[in-house]
């Protein structure tokens, strides 16, 4: 059996999962400077405060399973997008306090309002600089990143650094249109709007471009036949989008945010395809980096049996807190 | 190799004062979180059993606390699932295949608990009942202690590595898995540790007890904590003692020479002194100003008075540990754990006479000993891991050939923006618990659970009583 693929498809797995679950709580942050009110940042933080913890860690899931089953292609990258995971790692420091610490006082509760929201736009920006940062390929030499510490650093990786929040921000969104009533749940429906029209417009941006730019990628995309079913994805794409902005005019409460996670998707499958077979852009495939068999059997057995009851238990916890967080009712007790 | 102003060896020493700054700052996070989440499981476990308000009153005062120091311990942590990678890429590369799948463990089995059920502990009363609470904290609890299980693996592997060979690319793989995590040092480290994290909480909670108790000795919420504390304070002090000696007979055996920098002992020789006092000087390789007792070191590690002790002139100078900083953390960490058995006894003493709750120079000793747990583990860690040094896989791979090709510049800068957001973030984080500590424990609020809340109201109630 082909363990590394199946590796490779769990670590996606486990990077999608991060991008569906903290893309929301990370977005709902940078959506606060349109919603001034205590009252209404009140209710927008306690409708992730139970749950954003299990969210941010897929994404340790995702760096430590790149370190036990992809080691080489973990050595190579983080050296390459140094800058880019430090300031990450930085700005979620930032937010992941201000859950607690914004409760905890009063005269600095802005400050932390602050924190919740720059550290919130400081990882987004950082995880979609590392993906533009990715696409455009990095240099490697004998096993180990040989490239500059600014070459990550492009317009186009700061490109997808944008779209990245502007992404986020439409998962936060929706996640807003699917817990709260009112006033609240009306401007995120207009915030929904304008951020799906500003993902979309990236996301085919990024498709032109790519293919113009990367003769690898053009290659993957318009060879025959393999380019007929990969055709498919801007059409789905079209769909998704067209379902998306729909369900927004139609006030629906939870298949926005449902549509906007199948915009991440297309968007998701269209990098995969982009790099596949690669974990470092033209540089080391999935199975140069594969860690030794027994290495990646060891982990998968556990992540079998393990993940399931970890679906299983997250599961509960959004269950638990289901349904509207209200905003008409007074929050002081 | 990136062009820089500075040498690589600027670099590198840059990259391990990162590694020890940001590990050292978040390991007083789980110390701390290990114990207070198994205090929180005791003290749920004991209301349900007896009713008594003072727990239930407890329980909330520290779990405000808990809330705090674990979203902290959180955030510190994710650095340090980055850190391998960023700074110490050609460790990576070349360990992955083996402690890569025991923090993929670590994940797995312990970080997804914690997190999963942490959102009810702290929010989901009303929502889920009393009994499913208790099931959340316990695996809260359950978590907590799973993560340090996997992570002390990892850590003792590369200290006493077994169960491997080397592939052609130069990296370590794992021939067999359960040598691998129960690796020589394993289960005393582990001991060792845990034993830490409770005693830290135990004098954390000490403290608190013992500051409320100087302010109203009638306080029953503060009677309470002081006297669980002083409990555990008792029987675990010695016990941490015991298992202490058992660790560093451990290591005598797997890393000599960092048991020979602990004792100063440059000299291999019978009869071997333990020094109370001194100041090793690594380039004479003599002890200046030493008060020694002759013959206990041979006493203590060999259970002999004469017999011979191996020295750091069995070891080629480069695999020298810095004798003078493992020397010193070693005894501050051995000088604080013998002050713990200290009071813990004491307060022993004072229960006996029924004066538990009368004793102010007892209070005002616990006070002081408050942060002892995290001075201790922090010099326990510098023994062991500046101990085994040069290695960062000990006998395997040195620490100057384990570091990523960054230059000076880039780490340096990183290294500065890190202390720069510790000390505000986590320092901001200090004050707050300091506040929550200060508060009335005996005037906790305790939300009224028996009302039935609107769905999605329960996480904003416990956040807002705090106002």
């Amino acid at each position: 059996m082909d363990y590394a693929l199946i590796w490779a498809i769990l670590i996606a797995v486990s990077v999608f999962a991060y991008v569906a679950l903290d893309g929301f709580d990370l977005g709902l942050a940078m959506l606060f400077p349109w919603f001034k009110s205590d009252r209404d940042r009140d209710v927008m933080m306690n409708s992730v405060a139970p749950v954003w913890d299990g969210n941010e860690t897929w994404l340790v899931l995702g760096g430590g399973g790149l370190l036990a089953v992809f080691p080489l292609a973990y050595s190579v990258l983080m050296p390459a997008l140094y800058m880019p995971v430090i300031a990450m790692l930085l700005g979620l420091i930032f937010r992941g306090v201000a859950f607690e610490y914004r409760f905890k006082t009063k005269t600095n509760k802005h400050l932390w309002d602050l924190s919740f929201i720059l550290g919130s736009l400081v990882a987004a920006l950082s995880q979609g600089i590392m993906l533009g940062a990715m696409l455009q390929g990095i240099e490697v030499v004998d096993r180990a990143y040989a490239g500059g510490w600014f070459d990550w650093l492009t317009w186009f990786s700061l490109f997808c650094g944008v779209a990245v929040v502007i992404g986020y921000a439409l998962l936060g969104a929706t996640w807003l249109v699917l817990k709260t009533t009112g006033p609240l749940q009306q401007k995120a429906y207009r915030l929904a709007f304008k951020a799906a029209i500003g993902l979309v417009t990236c996301i085919a941006f990024v498709s032109l471009y790519l293919p113009w730019r990367d003769a690898a990628i053009a290659e993957r995309w318009f060879s025959f036949p393999a380019s007929l079913w990969l055709w498919s994805l801007p059409l789905v794409l079209a769909v998704v989008t067209i379902g998306l902005l729909r369900a927004l005019h139609a006030q629906r409460q939870g298949s926005p945010y449902l549509w906007s996670l199948g915009l991440f998707l297309v968007a998701f499958l269209g990098f995969a395809v982009s790099i596949f077979p690669y974990l470092v852009p033209r540089a080391i495939t999935l199975w140069q980096a594969a860690a030794p068999d027994n290495s990646l059997t060891f982990l998968l057995v556990g992540a079998a049996v393990l993940l399931p009851i970890i679906f299983a238990y997250t599961g509960y916890t959004y269950w638990v807190f289901r349904g509207k967080v209200r905003a008409d009712e007074g929050y002081h007790d | 190799m990136i062009e820089s102003l500075f040498s690589e060896a600027d670099a590198l020493l840059l990259a391990r004062i990162q590694f020890a700054f940001t590990i050292a700052f978040h390991i007083i996070f789980p110390a701390f979180t290990i114990g207070i989440a198994s205090y929180l499981a005791v003290l749920e476990g004991l209301f349900l059993r007896t009713r008594n308000p003072v727990y239930q009153k407890l329980f909330r005062f520290w779990l405000k606390i808990f809330a705090v120091a674990f979203g902290m311990g959180v955030v510190s942590g994710i650095v340090m699932s980055y850190q391998f990678g960023t700074n110490w890429s050609v460790f990576s590369d070349k360990a992955g295949p083996v402690i890569g799948p025991l923090m993929g463990y670590e994940v797995l089995t312990a970080f997804f608990l914690e997190a999963g059920f942490l959102g009810v502990m702290l929010f989901g009363m009303n929502r889920v009942g009393e009994r499913l609470h208790y099931f959340a904290t316990l695996m809260v609890a359950i978590g907590t202690a799973i993560s340090a299980f996997w992570i002390l693996s990892v850590n003792s592997w590369m200290q006493t590595p077994a169960g491997f060979g080397i592939n052609e690319a130069g990296q370590y793989i794992v021939k067999d898995w359960f040598e691998v995590i129960f690796n020589p040092s394993f289960p005393y480290r582990l001991a060792h540790m845990l034993l830490a994290a409770y005693l830290t909480t135990a004098f954390v909670v000490g403290g608190v007890g013992a500051w409320h108790l100087l302010k109203d000795r009638s306080n029953a919420a503060a009677r309470k904590m002081f006297s669980m504390a002083m409990w555990m304070a008792l029987l675990v002090a010695p016990l941490q003692v015991f298992v202490g000696d058992l660790h560093g007979l451990n290591t005598q055996q797997h890393q000599p020479a960092k048991v020979a920098a602990m004792e100063g002992h440059f000299d291999t020789q019978s009869q071997a002194p333990l020094y109370l006092f001194g100041v090793p000087n690594q380039a004479t390789a003599e002890v200046d100003y030493a008060v020694k007792i002759p013959g206990l070191a041979s006493l203590i590690l060999k259970h002999d008075v004469n017999a011979e002790v191996t020295g750091l002139d069995a070891f080629p100078r480069d695999e020298w540990p810095p004798v003078a900083v493992v020397f010193w953390a070693f005894r501050i960490m051995v000088g604080l754990g013998l002050l713990m058995v200290v009071v813990g006894l004491w307060a022993g003493i004072q229960r006996a006479r029924g004066k538990l709750y009368q004793s102010s120079w007892l209070h005002r000793s616990a006070l002081i000993m408050a942060p002892s747990g995290f001075v201790a583990v922090i010099a326990g860690w510098i023994v062991t891991e500046v101990g085994r040094q040069p290695w960062v896989i000990y006998g395997l791979l040195r620490t100057s050939d384990a570091a990523s090709p960054i230059a000076a510049e880039g780490v340096g800068a990183s290294l500065l923006a890190f202390i720069g957001v510790y000390f505000l973030v986590f320092g901001a984080g200090t004050v707050y618990i300091l506040r929550k500590m200060s508060a009335d424990p005996d005037q906790t609020h305790i939300p009224d659970y028996a009302r039935p809340t609107p769905v999605g109201m329960a996480a904003e109630r416990l956040l807002h009583e705090e106002d």
